[in-house]
């Protein structure tokens, strides 16, 4: 959500449960605004909050002008003082995908893991164990980064492709029209696309390519991986993940309000295809 | 729009005619110097630019110009004769070409100036759109004055010109003219003067054909060019955006859509907003409600005090913790809990939370009936021990034929009574606020029992089937039940010392063993400092009686019943069940135990205190958040608490959930005569084993009397 429009945003997207107090209302409108102006940021998003065992980290995202460009993420942990995080890797990836459990919320916490090592001396090959030591941080990085690749979602229309390729803020997008906000194609991954290139020129063929440059939640795996609901009486669409339970998303029909924001725990739902 | 613009035009005309004056008087000299230069070559040429208007994009050289051209005419320095066209220059033109475009055929006087107009505005206002200059300018041309249009295209193009270099002598305008043009690559005038008499009718044949191809309607969607360009200008200029040269596409795209809106309405409205009306007609009611009852309002004060609870008191310490639902659908949830504790006899109630479903979401109300309203349950008892029976039945109606299975279900186990255990308040769902509230069925231990083994989103239809394993006994409502049993006995705490037990009261039976299952609000508590409720678990109590791995609060002793049963119940019985053969009493902590005494998760502790305010800390509150179900919260400000969930409605867990393991398979026959398969005895077995039953029969009519003798004397052993 922008963090201009918090306020409105927050009010929105309560429905699921999960806003912010005043007091870190208050300080985030203020320090939020300080960080676009110290890191020189066109749009600064609060991205959401992941719930830690002894403290939360609040998240909150820098853009540039072109709005798929690699985003900024920063952490804090009590809405005032932000830190940039390094940007995410694979190999951040590969390192934290075996940590479990919650985050602590203290960055320079370090999970342990016992790994099984190869070793290879001489003819004998024999396995030892290793311990590793991830960092809090590291992980984060990587589970803010898993987050926005799997479930930030933007309306269809709402971003445009300009014809030099930087994508761009469409100024004339005046949401979603009631008997597409319900549809799960009328929203779009908010990350450079990755499905679109496997499509077939069939499938192509009805693209608008300035505004279709993203890939649809339409064919998400697994299938019903998302919650569609109107609250308020069709006033007001909101789109769950139930992949990463947290995140709301939510869009007034016909208006340009929309956003996202994530509050959990920042672990994936491994269960779904049981809960289904 | 149009009536000022016509006001507006009509005066501008008249300032646009004066200042014209100095342009038609200039305009004869130098077109009949420019003469030769508009030739037959030049008209072909253009026309056949013009043609296709997509190729029409001439280079970026002459806007370059045209911007020159405009920062002349702004800067005041420029030369006597442009001055006094200057000052009325702008805004005709700008007025001009708003007429224009909203009127699609101008009067004569004026158009001799549109092509002037069309051209100018977009460099005024900032946008270069190319294509569009050389259109405007022709198209329009043909409903001009006749006797002016020979010369017109050209002089127009020389003025551009011409002002941008006015500071030179009249004279030498020609020859600035000759290289500029063949520098600007304009596409006009490459090609040298040649014969001048069959222009105008070249000229025009050429404008006509341009504006003709412009206006050729689209046989797919009926539009044409030269309208939707207008209605493009037309809408750019009624709105004036900002930067509209970077959206000139989307403007295009929803003049278009403009077209088909029109249709679709009728169409689609209707039913697209049914809803919203709808919700909006059944929340009307919830706000209405209170001024229909005003007559017995008094009367209705008496119950209302006691069972509404004050929704929005709680929802604001909740937000202070960061917690609940926006204030508006708060509201709406606290009207919606009036009907209820309007319509129902209830004697207290309590916003118990909200569970977020798939499809639709359930608000939940925790709500304890008054006394002697609470039947109807028994018979949905009966249902569910029908269903055991029917099946053992049409066990035993094949039974002669068929091996019959020595499986014995375990023995079920009543539910508890309501008021007690896990029974102990009846709940309430509804969707959204403004629906009709629905009750929910009371809990049996079975179904709490499948319930921890399996995980399921909820959908928002009570009606919905469990499809899981292990099958879970009953529908969503009943699973919902179910949760919300588990999660008020995981979660519901308070501070310590907010309530005790009563000492009167006291149900015997039940007392030595599952401890004691009633309490009051303990009328001498003093409060408990918000900084120690944050420092110490220990100073949060349950008050809600922990469920037994049976599925029931107090425990039901199965053996009771049919003492043969005792060795399949431990199958039953799992998590934390510490049966022996003989089935020891489950024992789960006692009602009051403080929290801090709670089981950890794999290292990570149970809950999480905080303060819902570092800033303000002394009017702050302390908050607890459960990590074991993710969503429940409680909050105490020393003397008031409250217990609140928001989520999915599952319980934490590190690893992932793993589908219990179907039970062992049942062991074969042991393998005997009867069931083992042999080879046919030949013939010579056959009469070999023949003759010896004949032996035998003949053996054994001997041996019979002495074996019966054995037996007599076994029997009296």
């Amino acid at each position: 959500m922008d963090a201009e429009s918090l306020l409105l945003s927050l009010e929105l997207a309560s429905g699921s449960g999960q806003g912010l107090s005043p007091d870190r209302r208050a300080s985030l409108l203020t320090s939020l605004t300080l960080v676009k102006r110290d890191y020189r940021y066109n749009r600064v998003l609060f991205w959401g909050r992941i719930l830690g065992v002894v403290a939360d980290y609040y998240i909150a995202q820098g853009l540039s002008e072109n709005q798929l460009a690699p985003r900024k993420t920063l952490y804090s942990l009590n809405c005032v003082e932000w830190s940039l995080l390094p940007p995410a890797t694979e190999e951040m990836a590969a390192q934290t995908a075996v940590v479990k459990g919650r985050f602590m919320g203290d960055p320079s916490h370090e999970y342990e893991h016992t790994e099984l090592q190869r070793v290879n001396e001489g003819d004998k090959a024999f396995e030892e164990e290793v311990v590793v030591q991830i960092k809090e941080e590291t992980r984060l990085v990587s589970v803010i980064d898993q987050i926005d690749k799997a479930v930030a979602i933007i309306p269809r229309g709402a971003l445009f492709k300009t014809p030099f390729g930087p994508i761009h803020i469409n100024r004339t997008f005046e949401g979603l029209p009631l008997s597409e906000a319900k549809k799960l194609s009328s929203y779009f991954h908010f990350r450079e696309p990755v499905e679109l290139r496997n499509k077939t020129l069939l499938e192509k063929a009805s693209l608008d390519p300035s505004l279709d440059f993203m890939d649809s939640l339409e064919h998400d795996i697994p299938k019903g991986s998302w919650s569609v609901q109107m609250e308020r009486g069709n006033a007001l669409v909101v789109l769950r993940s139930l992949l990463w339970p947290g995140l709301t998303f939510y869009h007034t029909p016909n208006t340009k309000s929309y956003g996202y924001v994530y509050v959990g725990t920042g672990e994936k739902n491994i269960d779904l295809p049981f809960m289904l | 729009m149009e009536d000022t613009t016509s006001l507006e035009q009509e005066k501008e005309n008249k300032e646009q005619e004066e200042a014209e004056k100095p342009w038609e008087r200039k305009i004869p000299s130098s077109s009949q110097d420019s003469e030769p230069a508009s030739s037959d070559p030049w008209e072909v040429e253009q026309g056949r630019e013009i043609g296709p208007p997509p190729k029409n994009s001439p280079p970026r050289s002459p806007q370059s110009k045209d911007s020159t051209y405009l920062d002349d005419l702004r800067t005041p320095a420029s030369p006597s004769h442009s001055s006094p066209r200057e000052l009325s220059f702008i805004p005709s033109v700008l007025a001009l070409a708003k007429q224009n475009l909203a009127i699609p055929s101008p009067s004569d006087r004026t158009t001799n100036e549109i092509p002037e107009a069309g051209k100018l505005h977009p460099d005024l206002l900032e946008q270069p759109s190319d294509k569009k200059e050389p259109i405007q300018h022709h198209s329009s041309q043909p409903e001009g004055n006749t006797c002016q249009l020979p010369q017109q295209p050209k002089p127009l193009l020389q003025r551009m010109r011409n002002v941008s270099h006015n500071d030179k002598p009249k004279g030498q305008r020609f020859d600035v003219f000759q290289e500029e043009d063949s520098n600007s690559n304009y596409g006009l005038d490459q090609t040298e003067p040649g014969a001048s008499e069959a222009a105008p009718s070249m000229l025009e044949t050429a404008i006509r054909n341009a504006k003709a191809y412009l206006l050729k309607t689209s046989s797919r969607s009926g539009f044409n060019v030269y309208d939707h360009l207008s209605n493009v200008l037309t809408k750019i200029l009624d709105e004036r955006p900002e930067d509209a040269v970077d959206i000139i596409e989307n403007i295009s795209q929803d003049v278009k859509m403009e077209h088909f809106n029109k249709k679709l309405d009728t169409l689609q409205n209707e039913n697209e907003m049914l809803p919203t009306y709808e919700i909006a007609e059944k929340q009307k009611v919830l706000f209405l409600h209170g001024h229909l009852e005003g007559a017995d309002q008094e009367l209705e004060e008496e119950i209302v005090e006691n069972s509404l609870p004050n929704i929005m008191e709680s929802a604001f310490y909740f937000e202070q913790a960061g917690i609940g639902l926006g204030t508006d659908e708060t509201y709406r949830i606290f009207l919606a809990f009036k009907q209820l504790t309007d319509t129902h006899p209830i004697q207290r109630c309590r916003f118990w939370g909200k569970i977020l479903g798939v499809e639709m979401n359930y608000i939940v109300a925790e709500v304890e009936l008054r006394e002697g309203e609470d039947e109807e349950e028994v018979e949905e008892e009966d249902m569910a021990e029908e269903r055991d029976n029917g099946e053992s039945e049409t066990d035993e109606d094949e039974e002669d034929e068929l091996p019959k299975s020595f499986y014995k279900a375990p023995p079920v186990i009543p539910k508890e009574e309501s008021r007690t255990g896990a029974n102990k308040y009846v709940y309430f769902v509804c969707n959204e606020p403004g629906r009709p509230w629905v009750k929910l069925p009371s809990v049996t231990p079975a179904q709490i029992v499948v319930a921890r083994k399996i995980k399921k989103f909820f959908t928002g239809r009570l009606d919905a089937p469990i499809i899981s394993y292990p099958p879970f006994p009953g529908n969503e409502s009943n699973y919902l039940r179910a949760q919300i049993a588990r999660i008020s006995a995981g979660t519901h705490v308070s501070p310590l010392g907010f309530y005790q037990f009563n000492e009167e009261e006291g149900e015997e039976e039940e007392e030595p063993e599952g401890g004691r299952d009633s309490f009051e609000e303990n009328p001498d508590f003093e409060g408990i400092q918000v900084t120690d409720l944050v420092e110490s678990l220990s100073n949060w109590v349950h008050h809600v009686q922990h469920i037994l791995p049976q599925g029931r609060c107090n425990w039901f002793n199965p053996v009771q019943k049919n003492e043969e049963e005792e060795e399949e119940d431990e199958g039953k019985e799992e998590e934390k069940g510490e049966e022996s053969d003989y089935i020891e009493q489950e024992v789960g902590p006692l009602l009051l135990t403080p929290i801090s005494e709670d089981t950890e998760i794999q290292t990570i502790p149970p809950w999480t205190t905080r303060l819902s305010s570092n800033l303000i800390p002394q009017y702050a509150i302390a908050v607890l958040r459960s990590n074991l179900w993710p969503g429940a919260y409680a909050f105490s400000n020393g003397k008031k608490f409250e217990n609140f969930y928001i989520g999915w409605g599952h319980k934490y867990s590190v690893d992932n959930y793993t589908p219990p393991v179907p039970p062992p398979v049942h062991l074969e026959y042991s393998s005997g005569p009867e069931v083992t398969e042999m080879d046919d005895p030949s013939v010579e077995q056959e009469q070999a084993f023949k003759a010896a039953q004949e032996a035998a029969a003949l053996a054994s009519e001997e041996n019979e009397e002495t074996e019966e003798d054995e037996d007599e004397e076994d029997d009296y052993d």
